[in-house]
């Protein structure tokens, strides 16, 4: 009787235990840091938050993010679905070779990815010096930065995309074919529409990296105000200047956007689950 | 059904149309090119606040003599690492760093600028000058008050890395000098007085242990001095911050004078950050006269009087008699009287393989 109750008690408990302990984590190391951000940001009251950004040099910020992720999303989205294609439709010999290169950028640091810049454009190379002394700015100016972008969120669409496409495999391409359709008409009949939420889906967290991206950025930037400092690059300029309420609001941007993405991420989550499940029954 | 296609028709025109649009809004160039002019600075880290004032002030004052409406960039971050930005390619036309290596690295890695700039401005190129202090908790409760207290025990102690940091070049080099005036009886002229060779190495001896027992005190390197004052005032880790002058009157100021306290050692050194026209770099931009005019600038009766109200100690004499009661009077020592110049002390201490990098094994 007794070691039948403390068996129940024990099944009982130990879930709740579980849950109670990622509960806890998830608020200390997440929702606390979030909630900083903004009590940080409305310390001073909303006017004064909102003049954070009645101020040129963080409008210039929010521009350079907008536009950097404006360019290296768009890249991404071409060369994550080319690759992707290439990989999961079709055998040809260094594919696994093209895999680990896509995934080069997630295996280095980000701080690494933005020397390779410097020392690509820098005065150390033929190169660099030739368009150094022809005024031709790559590093310490916007195209750096929007090529360290695009290096750090390479992996993000083509990662995504290649194991949906490999589980959805060639078999309506194939019917496609055989029905004579082209190469861009399968592209954009079949293929893509059978994609299109991952596709999605990965342009969401790609964006949010672009536009969040600190180390890379920070090491082409050269921290010029008003010219190179994107959002994350500002918030940290602010916060050494003692502007911490400036600092916390400009972060609060970020915060949101990540919130953003976290909503449309679940939102796209849920909505290929119930067609999976819709096609299972129907199948 | 319908509702759902709409959806999808509003999300996939996003995707397609928002994405060109937000590029084609993004501000083109300047309206007006005609009687403007662009001026990069780039500068070390403390400097933050004074550049503000000072860019504000030579606008109105270069728009007045010469109707032209300049618009000043600028650049923040660790001398040394600033330095080498500027090699790399980062189109400074004009820099203001923390000493006068980090120029002469310029001219001697890329060719920038002549090897003799420090000659071309007013006393060694160093409008204003600064010197090391020391930023403790309000109250000093650990009792810092000389540079021998901040290698006891438990002491902790903030300062940049001196591989990247200006200010951190200064701090290990006024303890050095401390140091060294120390052992060698309060007479630093003995330093270079072949009579006293083998006191003088004795003396290099102490100061080695000293800066090996005061790193090992420092729980944090950042790399440049701002964020040395952010670890010590803003994260509180620390009992000590050795900062510039100009630095520590700043931090004190944004609190109040509630939260620390200065300590003004006996003896510190003359901190010289010099400045110097690229001319590389404004021959291709055509700025040179701007350039040239900026800092100039900085030597004028309005530039000194800036500097001073941001807590630099100005050359004019009349301004710093004015400010006189701004500046504790120190002993101070410059570098090239002990060291014998910004060149041998870097080659000697902070290049690889130097006295730093010793030091820092051993820990």
């Amino acid at each position: 009787m007794t070691t039948n109750r403390s068996k129940r008690f024990r099944e009982r408990s130990v879930p709740l235990l579980l849950i109670f302990i990622t509960t806890a984590f998830l608020a200390l190391f997440l929702l606390m840091p979030l909630a900083a951000i903004f009590v940080e940001a409305f310390r001073k009251g909303a006017q004064a938050y909102f003049a954070s950004f009645n101020d040129r040099y963080a409008m210039s910020a929010i521009r350079l993010t907008l536009l950097t992720a404006a360019i290296a999303v768009p890249m991404n989205v071409v060369f994550g679905v080319t690759a992707a294609w290439c990989i999961a439709k079709f055998e040809f010999p260094g594919k696994n070779v093209l895999i680990t290169l896509i995934d080069l950028p997630f295996a280095i640091s980000p701080v690494i990815a933005g020397l390779i810049f410097v020392l690509a454009f820098g005065r150390q190379t033929m190169l660099g010096e030739w368009m150094i002394e022809h005024d031709i700015k790559i590093i310490f100016a916007v195209p750096g930065i929007v090529l360290a972008t695009i290096f750090v969120t390479f992996p993000f669409v083509a990662r995504e995309l290649i194991p949906l496409m490999q589980e959805q495999g060639t078999i309506e391409e194939e019917a496609a074919v055989s029905l004579g359709a082209g190469g861009w008409d399968i592209f954009w009949k079949v293929t893509l529409p059978n994609i299109k939420w991952g596709l999605l889906y990965s342009v969401i967290l790609c964006n949010a990296r672009a536009m969040g991206e600190f180390g890379a950025v920070s090491v082409v930037s050269g921290h010029i105000r008003g010219e190179t400092n994107t959002i994350p690059l500002h918030v940290e300029t602010l916060y050494a200047e003692y502007s911490y309420v400036a600092a916390f609001s400009v972060a609060s941007l970020l915060a949101f956007l990540g919130l953003v993405t976290l909503v449309a991420k679940t939102a796209l989550e849920w909505k290929t689950k119930r067609k999976k499940e819709g096609k299972s029954i129907s199948g | 059904m319908k509702i759902k296609k709409a959806i999808k028709n509003v999300l996939w025109s996003f995707l397609i149309l928002g994405v060109p649009s937000i590029i084609s809004c993004t501000p083109s160039s300047d309206d007006s090119e005609t009687r403007s002019a662009t001026l990069l600075n780039v500068s070390y880290d403390p400097t933050r606040e004074l550049y503000v004032d000072f860019n504000e002030a030579f606008v109105k004052h270069y728009q007045q003599e010469t109707g032209v409406k300049v618009n000043v960039k600028m650049s923040h971050g660790g001398s040394g690492k600033q330095a080498r930005a500027v090699i790399e390619g980062e189109a400074a036309d004009v820099v203001t760093l923390a000493l006068a290596y980090d120029i002469d690295i310029i001219t001697e890695k890329a060719q920038l600028l002549p090897a003799d700039w420090q000659k071309r401005l007013p006393d060694n190129s160093t409008p204003y000058t600064s010197t090391i202090v020391f930023l403790v908790r309000k109250g000093n409760p650990k009792n810092i008050t000389t540079w021998d207290d901040l290698i006891k025990p438990g002491i902790q102690v903030i300062t940049p890395n001196p591989k990247t940091s200006g200010g951190a070049r200064w701090n290990y080099l006024a303890a050095w000098g401390y140091i060294l005036k120390k052992e060698l009886g309060g007479d630093l002229k003995k330093v270079n007085d072949p009579q006293f060779a083998d006191a003088v190495k004795a003396a290099e001896v102490k100061a080695k242990e000293y800066l090996t027992a005061l790193f090992k005190n420092v729980p944090v390197w950042d790399a440049g001095a701002r964020g040395s004052t952010m670890t010590f005032v803003q994260r509180e880790i620390g009992d000590v911050l050795l900062a510039w002058e100009n630095e520590a009157v700043l931090a004190l100021k944004e609190f109040s004078n509630e939260k620390f306290d200065i300590v003004v050692p006996p003896v510190s050194i003359l901190a010289e950050p010099p400045v110097a026209v690229i001319d590389k770099v404004v021959e291709r931009h055509g700025t040179r006269e701007v350039a040239e005019a900026y800092l100039k600038f900085l030597y004028s009766k309005e530039g000194q009087e800036i500097a001073a109200k941001n807590f630099y100690r100005p050359r004019d004499p009349e301004i710093a008699a004015k400010y006189a009661s701004n500046f504790k009077d120190v002993e101070l020592f410059n570098i090239d009287d002990v060291f014998g110049g910004w060149q041998k002390a870097q080659r000697l201490h902070f290049n690889d393989g130097g006295v730093f990098d010793q030091i820092h094994q051993v820990k």
